[in-house]
């Protein structure tokens, strides 16, 4: 198990390796950033003493050297418009964005789970189909409109809640529908066709033969054993959600990481844009450790394997 | 066949359950969507000759006329937007720049993925392990982040865009073809086809090629709506296509300020948008259980 654990987590940590590597690279790609920053008629000497100050002078692999040791002590640049710590700015707009994303990550669950379990325990009637059909429409359905439905039908039409902002629970409300909908859709697709699986295995129709109950089997027996293959999806979700937040702050004005990253795209402020990009990217990786140790506590053969190993 | 015709009451029943086994072979909903595909594909096609205005011609007196069953008139079919520029004209514009967008990218993100998929079958050793690093990290970060950061590092154009989009979903396509080609390396005439005397390309290209094929179409079903999800989310931000070319996406976000004066402007394309992402997912899970019953 620690064996199992300790090797995905040296490859988590080459991946974000790898992302800070994408970020250095495609900054070094673009383009000289004292021309983009600086407007092209500025003078010569300004613009050389940026290069200096930002260390664009140096060879690329001491660039390269020192932006890892940037990074190591928590120096993330400035946004290149205001001069503000690119890493604070970004700090900043954390809980907002995690204020509709946690709220949506858990309504993704509660309806996805148990809408796909169902679908699957009444396999091929006539509300599996329905459900299945409402599954393909919500992950089908692009955010940005499923969103401004969600505004045109609520806001402009009923008139019972606010088209966009941020401060009250009623803001909340439509940023974390949208956003739950779509994963939630995907979550029980994938629910259904491990469930359907699960519930075909011969330990099923073992299960059901020495008279345990239907409910018995499928708590106990096919749910843990559908879960597994589940677990899988929770890194994808976060990814989706991290993907979704972007547009549904966007529509809906909600000041979170999503925002930020579309006005530093906008402006192309490199360092905001960069210190994102890392922060996504932790993320990614802590949900994926999440993932694995859920793996190592719903998969007993993942720890047998390392009982046999200690003796 | 004689039994039938000896029967002859029964032709009726017959040819009820005739049609009932073609509606089970081909169910209504995925000929709608294949019906549906066809009319887009044609549009895309012939969108020059079917738009009845250009597709930035501005008309600033006749500007935000609504659709003709929102009180319109038949001169603009579907109204007009802030500009006066026709919606019916825009859309059939959009429709094509979004295909191609979509068709482009997905044929790049198929080719590099077999192609790396296949290399690492091919090579194993620190090939593969390096096609596999590649894999997880494309994985392990959410794709509309990536397409963001280059963007906002290279700016952006048409061409750069379309590459950009070609790199959604090549990791899906490498994982499948390589474990594919694995799998087909240890069959017999992958090896029969080598024996023979057969260059390694032509065992890939003319051999195993063809028996992984269905899987990868499939997978192209999973990747072409991705793919128009993703450029319309772009573009829908203001950060995809740029106007005054009109995407699915673009005319989406426009329209959003004219939400409660002009919905019109909005729907069209959403509909446009949500009606093929769909058809193609439903194309796509009818190909699946046709071609690869052991998926269910």
């Amino acid at each position: 198990m620690i064996h199992y654990l300790s090797e995905r987590l040296f490859r988590l940590l080459l991946t974000l390796l790898l992302v800070l590597s994408f970020a250095f690279i495609i900054l070094r790609l673009s383009g000289d950033p004292a021309l983009i920053i600086m407007s092209p008629d500025a003078p010569p000497e300004a613009i050389e003493a940026f290069r200096k100050s930002w260390g664009l002078d140096a060879p690329i692999w001491q660039q390269y050297v020192g932006y890892f040791l940037n990074l190591l002590q928590g120096n993330f640049g400035v946004s290149m418009k205001d001069g503000a710590p690119a890493m604070q700015m970004v700090l900043e707009r954390v809980p907002a964005t995690l204020a509709i994303t946690v709220p949506a990550l858990i309504l993704q669950l509660l309806i996805g789970v148990p809408a796909g379990v169902y679908a699957a325990l009444h396999h091929n009637s006539r509300l599996d189909r329905l459900l299945m059909g409402f599954a393909i429409a919500g992950h089908t359905c692009p955010s940005f409109v499923l969103a401004l439905l969600l505004v045109l039908i609520f806001s402009v039409t009923l008139g019972w809640l606010p088209t966009g902002g941020y401060g009250t629970f009623e803001h909340a409300l439509l940023p974390i529908l949208t956003l739950s909908l779509s994963g939630a859709a995907v979550l029980a697709r994938f629910t259904r066709s491990a469930m359907v699986e699960v519930m075909g295995q011969p330990y099923i129709r073992t299960a059901l033969a020495k008279g345990l109950s239907w409910r018995q089997v499928v708590f106990q027996h096919a749910l843990p054993n559908a879960a597994i293959p589940t677990v899988t999806l929770i890194g994808m979700m976060v990814g989706g959600l991290i993907a979704g937040a972007v547009v549904v702050e966007t529509v809906f004005s909600w000041p979170g990481e999503g925002r930020l990253l579309v006005t530093a795209v906008a402006s192309r402020d490199l360092s905001v844009v960069q210190a994102i990009l890392l922060v996504v990217a932790a993320c990614m990786v802590i949900a994926n450790l999440i993932v694995d140790a859920l793996y190592v506590i719903l998969d007993p053969r993942l720890r047998t394997g390392n009982t046999r190993a200690k003796a | 066949m004689t039994q039938h015709t000896a029967h002859l009451p029964s032709q009726f029943a017959r040819s009820r359950s005739n049609l009932g086994a073609f509606f089970k072979a081909w169910p209504p909903l995925v000929l709608v969507s294949i019906a549906w595909l066809i009319t887009m594909l044609f549009i895309a096609l012939l969108a020059h000759w079917l738009m009845p205005y250009g597709f930035s011609e501005i008309d600033l007196p006749a500007r935000l006329q609504p659709p003709v069953l929102f009180g319109g008139t038949w001169t603009h079919v579907l109204g007009t937007d802030e500009l006066g520029r026709d919606v019916l004209s825009r859309t059939f514009s959009a429709i094509q720049i979004s295909l191609l967008i979509a068709f482009a990218s997905t044929a790049i993100s198929t080719l590099l993925g077999v192609l790396l998929g296949i290399l690492a079958a091919h090579f194993r050793g620190w090939v593969e392990n390096v096609v596999l690093v590649l894999i997880d990290f494309q994985a392990s970060m959410p794709f509309m982040i990536i397409a963001l950061a280059v963007l906002a590092f290279f700016g952006n154009s048409l061409t750069l865009f379309i590459c950009l989009m070609g790199f959604y979903g090549w990791e899906r396509a490498a994982r499948i073809a390589r474990s594919l080609t694995i799998a087909a390396n240890e069959q017999g005439y992958a090896a029969a086809a080598h024996d023979l005397g057969a260059s390694a390309g032509r065992v890939y290209g003319r051999h195993v090629l063809p028996n992984i094929a269905s899987t990868i179409i499939v997978n192209i079903t999973v990747t072409f709506p991705g793919v128009v999800l993703l450029e319309s989310g772009l573009s829908f931000l203001g950060l995809g296509i740029q106007p005054p070319m009109a995407s699915l996406g673009n005319m989406v976000g426009y329209g959003r300020e004219y939400l409660q004066s002009a919905p019109w402007l909005l729907l069209t394309p959403s509909l446009v948008i949500v009606m093929t992402t769909f058809s193609i997912s439903a194309v796509g899970d009818w190909l699946r259980d046709r071609l690869d019953p052991s998926a269910n």
